[in-house]
């Protein structure tokens, strides 16, 4: 097996062995993390630039720890202080990228589709961060790493993601690379939240958490976005809150030792309270150290795919 | 690939072995602070057997860990096919130890380059040395190895099998050339 793809522009695209790929290779990486020297050479000479039309600390500080540890140089580019201000389109960017010898390009966009579209205008790989709702294959993988690090196994599993499931990338990557691994996924979210039709993603759903939680190995708590609407978010919080959110007492009604992930950052006391993040349960800090070791894979097979080819 | 001849049948490993942990005891005379590494994957067999040999002989564990070179390549950039990144798994400190590197055929010398980069960046031990079951000759680099289970005259067109029991199910090397 050997990993052929230029980009990673979601898991939709993957088959199951190339996840599984993903996730053995970042095994192998998560031990550079443990070193004294934190570092090794196999990605020396290259260039990866961070491209953020939408602000983000820990994805693209992940992203950068990763590509650093695997010695290639960064650059970070915020488009709020770049040209894109200016009027350049996003492929004239992407371009501009690739004519100053960059070998590989990690994108957040607000824009679904927007990775694939500069994926197909230039021959430098591209490393999707998040477009839009569409995708965010990094959040799922490192969310399935760690599942399989704490649990064995993803096959078989029952896995619950709750929250606004309609507008989430997360959601739908961790969909898509979760059913490819054979995990029963049950999505959980208030009605309005659940887009129609996802049931063909091969997934259960429910607007009740009690029970969406009741047989689940692992509930991966997606965060509410409330800040997109003021105005009348105080009370609908708590609502939720009330409604969904993970506390204690909900948890001691689930299995003893369920899993819960968060892809951060948390409101506490909205999608969960502060005792269930930081509790026994929680592995919200393993996934973020999990992060950095399926970036580094990501990477690095991407990377090895344009040599082979070249 | 067909095999041209049998170079060590399962006596012939098991003597090398048992010679290399000999002459590695007396050339360290004692082990205070041995420890070996295997590059993956045959040499963490290998190092893991002179160790249980080393091991028996003095009365002591000595500790093994495995090395994945893959990240340190020289051709990782220019590599044919795509190589599988390893785990690498040095659970013990390295600083100011006798380190022994293992590793099963030694050839152009590139791997043990690429162990050395590895290995340094672990600690600082007090010396490195090299142990090999094999040398086919062939040095793209100046290394040689410390201990040498057997030497074996190749030409560039053959290559050296060496099949162990934990990765090929019986202890044997061969040479095989082209059909």
């Amino acid at each position: 097996m050997s990993w052929v793809k230029k980009d990673l522009l979601g898991l939709e695209y993957l088959t199951k062995e190339e996840i599984e790929l993903i996730l053995d290779t970042a095994d192998s990486f998560k031990e550079v993390s443990t070193r004294e020297i934190k570092k090794v050479p196999a990605l020396r000479g290259k260039t990866a630039v961070n491209l953020f039309y939408e602000p983000s600390t820990r994805t693209r500080v992940s992203f950068e720890v990763a590509a650093k540890r695997l010695s290639a140089d960064v650059i970070n580019i915020a488009t709020e202080t770049s040209s894109v201000r200016k009027g350049e389109t996003l492929i004239d960017t992407g371009k501009n990228i690739q004519a100053l010898k960059a070998d590989m390009i990690i994108m957040r966009h607000n824009c679904s589709g927007a990775a694939n579209m500069l994926a197909r205008a230039l021959d430098i790989s591209v490393i999707n961060a998040g477009d839009g709702w569409h995708e965010h294959p990094t959040q799922a993988l490192l969310d399935m790493f760690t599942l399989k690090e704490k649990l064995g196994r993803i096959e078989g599993l029952n896995v619950t993601i709750v929250g606004d499931i309609a507008h989430s990338r997360v959601a739908r990557s961790n969909i898509w690379g979760l059913t490819k691994l054979g995990a029963n996924v049950t999505a959980c979210a208030p009605e309005m939240l659940l887009p129609v039709a996802i049931e063909k993603m091969g997934v259960k759903t429910s607007s009740n958490i009690d029970e969406a939680l009741k047989e689940a190995d692992a509930v991966n708590v997606l965060r509410m976005q409330f800040e997109r609407d003021e105005g009348a978010a105080f009370p609908q919080q708590l609502d939720y809150f009330k409604r969904f959110g993970i506390t204690r007492e909900r948890l001691a009604k689930a299995k003893k030792d369920i899993v819960v992930m968060h892809p951060g950052p948390i409101n506490r006391g909205i999608e969960m309270s502060s005792d269930v993040a930081d509790g026994a349960n929680s592995v919200i800090l393993d996934q973020v150290t999990n992060g950095i070791a399926v970036r580094m894979a990501v990477l690095f097979l991407v990377a090895q795919a344009r040599e082979v080819k070249a | 690939m067909k095999e041209k001849a049998k170079i060590l049948d399962k006596e012939g490993v098991q003597r090398a072995f048992t010679r290399i942990a000999h002459e590695i005891i007396e050339k360290n005379s004692g082990i205070g602070e041995l420890c070996l590494v295997g590059i993956r994957n045959r040499g963490v067999y290998i190092a893991q057997r002179i160790a249980d040999c080393i091991g028996k002989t003095e009365g002591r564990k000595i500790p093994v860990g495995a090395l994945d070179i893959t990240l340190y390549r020289d051709d990782l950039a220019l590599a044919s096919g795509q190589p599988l990144v390893r785990k690498t798994e040095i659970d013990f400190d390295i600083n100011n130890k006798i380190l022994v590197l293992v590793d099963d055929v030694l050839y152009t010398g590139r791997t043990i380059r690429a162990a050395l980069d590895a290995l340094i960046d672990f600690g600082r031990p007090r010396t490195i040395q090299l142990a090999v079951l094999i040398d086919r000759g062939h040095r793209e680099l100046p290394i040689r190895a410390d201990f040498v289970g057997k030497n074996i005259p190749t030409s560039q067109k053959e290559s050296v099998e060496v099949r162990l029991l934990e990765s090929d199910g019986r202890d044997e090397v061969a040479i095989m050339e082209k059909d």
